[in-house]
């Protein structure tokens, strides 16, 4: 109440009474009519050359378009990377385990089938959790792929062998049910957690909860669904499916190791390959974000020492968002570059024409001013015609700058996001221009003798 | 009605013989012209006084000086030397602007061509000299509307300058001339382009003006529009030949 009266109060000041009067009595009539008057001019003559006003304005039409639809296309790019690797958590390293190149040639070489052992160890990540402190968890993992059968159903999945806190890390929640326990986890018991796709699978009309699966012979009773995961993608680009949707099966690192062994057989076009890994991947949580990029170098260096050849790999998801930043702020200097340079293109297009209006118009000049007009009103009358032609070209930009990422979304899928800032900023850019550029031809035509100007044919 | 009124109010005025009050002074003026090195004197020292309610033709042969004359005149050109007055301003100091100004003020021009802005509509034509004096829309409208009707174009309005014949769109020029009720009005060739038939409706148009008390400048080289004037200056090669009055 106070503050209305505060308001109201300011708003009877008798200066200010008088100076907005002032404002409203005296700038506007005149000036507003003679802006309006001007502008009704210049929006007339461009009329008259529609095409060629059109044609004109192409130059600023495209450069806004370009503009702000390939923001849109970097931005959505990046929201959408950034998205993914905050799903990866951007507390956590992930470890993983490679195979090297060197391996992969040699094992098809020898003759009588040879398990290569490679990759992350118990003791890899038992020494990186003693060494290196502000680790508040460790999550290894073992990764397999099987047969997972359900009555007459069957799909191939990724068996997921690993600890209690898996979903925690990642931000996965469970669609119903629960995550296994650490009571089964430390009793090895087959019990499993399986994905929304698994379950789409195996079964369509049924809950699973309380059901079977049955693996290499074992059965194992569901006590979990997952959410659909949306962004999992990258942290399972080895696989090399990394567009299908993940089907997965969680089951205790216990009972993985125990039911499946150590060493993997798997049929291959040379024969039967074996091969030992002992863990997969690993997530590790660093309790501090500012310690994350530290921490993962530190695990670097650790694996370096203990590994002879690089079967390892260490993904720090901060340092790829930082990365997926960079890359943005880099195509959106890519962006204002064409940008600029199309703008610019088109500013050049408008004085062309502006110069060809004034020559054109030399005879009008010539009128104009015997009848009064001073240079300013000269001036002002082409400055507001390239203003509004540079201006309507840039709204018909925004237009189908704003039209083409809808397009691209609808058509492709890809996210893309218009900001606010992208439109305004290439339609103030677009305006400046027809000021920036209209300004040569507008002086040039003011400043033109009037005898000479009404001699003009 | 109309007509009515605006001879009423200027009747006071028509009696140039009596009051003699100057309106335009030109004071030995002379111009040259300068084209790299050649110099080029056009006017050699010309003085004339123009009086309130004239009626004047200014006459010669070609390049006599009196298109460099009739731009001085108008404020669209200025003296190399000598002076001019128009009303009791000295213009030959005046910068582009102070012109630009007097111009819109002290002056109404009739070309040869008509020189109407195309993109413009008649009434915006008639409008123009006080758009750019600034003057409050709904009253140049006004003012705009009754010149139109004056000048026999009242049905016309909204027609763009391409639609009316030549005789059509000089009488729009003389409307724009008037509105914003010049001192001075200077005529270059008003019947050049036309046809006699029109060319006389012009000159009718004119007599009226000079009965209503205006002042008259014309350029032209008939001797049968000059009989037409009050006041006939002849130049010849820059410099005053003849001045004869008769009424």
């Amino acid at each position: 109440m106070a503050g209305w009266n505060l308001m109201t109060n300011i708003i009877k000041h008798p200066r200010l009474l008088s100076v907005l009067q002032r404002i409203t009595v005296h700038v506007q009539p005149a000036y507003w009519t003679r802006f309006k008057k001007t502008a009704e001019v210049g929006i007339k003559s461009i009329h008259a050359h529609g095409l060629r006003s059109l044609l004109t304005v192409l130059g600023i039409v495209i450069g806004v378009a370009a503009v702000i639809s390939m923001l849109a296309v970097s931005e959505g790019a990046s929201f959408e990377a950034q998205q993914q690797f905050r799903a990866l958590g951007s507390n956590n390293i992930i470890v993983k385990s490679v195979k090297p190149a060197s391996l992969e040639a040699s094992s098809s070489n020898s003759g009588r089938p040879q398990a290569i052992a490679y990759g992350l160890t118990y003791e890899d990540i038992l020494t990186i959790q003693e060494t290196i402190p502000g680790i508040s968890n460790v999550i290894p993992s073992r990764i397999i792929k099987k047969d997972v059968r359900h009555l007459g159903r069957d799909v191939s999945t990724d068996v997921v062998g690993t600890t209690v806190d898996y979903p925690a890390s990642r931000n996965y929640s469970l669609r119903s049910g629960r995550f296994f326990s650490e009571e089964e986890m430390l009793g090895q018991r087959n019990v499993a957690v399986i994905s929304d796709e698994v379950a789409r699978a195996l079964f369509p009309m049924t809950d699973p909860l309380g059901e079977s699966i049955r693996m290499d012979g074992n059965y194992y009773n569901i006590v979990g669904v997952m959410e659909p995961e949306a962004y999992s993608n990258l942290g399972r680009s080895q696989a090399g499916s990394s567009n299908a949707a993940p089907t997965r099966i969680f089951i205790p690192l216990s009972a993985a190791r125990y039911r499946f062994g150590e060493t993997l057989v798997r049929q291959a076009s040379s024969g039967v390959e074996m091969e030992t890994v002992e863990l997969h991947e690993a997530i590790i949580q660093v309790q501090d974000q500012e310690q994350v990029e530290a921490v993962g170098q530190i695990i670097e260096q650790i694996l370096e020492r203990r590994h002879r050849r690089v079967d390892y790999a260490v993904e720090v998801p901060l340092a790829l968002i930082r990365q997926a930043e960079e890359s943005a702020l880099r195509d959106q200097i890519v962006a204002g570059a064409i940008a600029g340079i199309s703008l610019l293109v088109g500013g050049i297009g408008i004085m062309n024409i502006m110069l060809a209006s004034v020559t054109e118009r030399t005879r009008e000049i010539g009128i104009r001013r015997a009848l009064g007009a001073r240079k300013k009103n000269i001036v002002q009358q082409f400055l507001i015609e390239a203003v509004i032609l540079s201006g309507v070209g840039g709204l018909i930009g925004v237009a189908i700058g704003i039209l083409i990422p809808v397009i691209i979304s609808i058509f492709w899928g890809m996210t893309t996001i218009v900001t606010v800032t992208a439109p305004l900023l290439a339609f103030s850019i677009s305006a400046l221009i027809g000021v920036v550029f209209g300004i040569y031809p507008s002086v040039r035509a003011a400043n033109m003798d009037p005898v000479e100007a009404l001699r003009h044919a | 009605m109309n007509n009515q009124t605006i001879s009423a109010a200027s009747s006071h005025l028509v009696q140039p013989a009596l009051s003699r009050q100057s309106v335009a002074r030109v004071q030995d003026i002379t111009k040259t012209y300068h084209m790299g090195e050649l110099a080029m004197q056009v006017l050699h020292g010309i003085s004339l006084d123009f009086y309130l309610g004239d009626y004047i033709s200014i006459m010669g042969p070609s390049g006599c000086g009196k298109s460099t004359l009739m731009n001085i005149l108008g404020c669209l050109d200025q003296p190399t030397s000598g002076r001019y007055f128009l009303g009791d301003k000295d213009t030959s100091k005046m910068n582009d602007n102070e012109l630009s100004a007097i111009r819109g003020a002290r002056l109404g021009f009739i070309f040869q061509s008509y020189n109407l802005i195309p993109q413009l509509t008649v009434l915006e034509n008639i409008e123009l000299p006080l758009f750019y004096q600034g003057h409050p829309e709904h009253q140049s409208r006004q003012i705009a509307t009754e010149l139109a009707a004056r000048v026999g174009l009242g049905d016309r309005l909204q027609h763009r300058p391409f639609e009316l014949s030549g005789g059509q769109q000089q009488r729009v020029a003389i409307a724009r001339a008037l509105s914003n009720d010049p001192l001075v009005i200077l005529a270059d060739e008003p019947t050049g382009n036309l046809d006699s038939k029109s060319g006389a409706e012009i000159l009718n148009l004119f007599d009226e003006l000079h009965q209503q008390g205006k002042t008259l400048i014309m350029v032209t080289h008939s001797d049968e529009l000059a009989e037409r004037s009050q006041r006939q200056i002849r130049l010849r090669d820059g410099r005053v030949e003849s001045d004869d009055q008769h009424h």
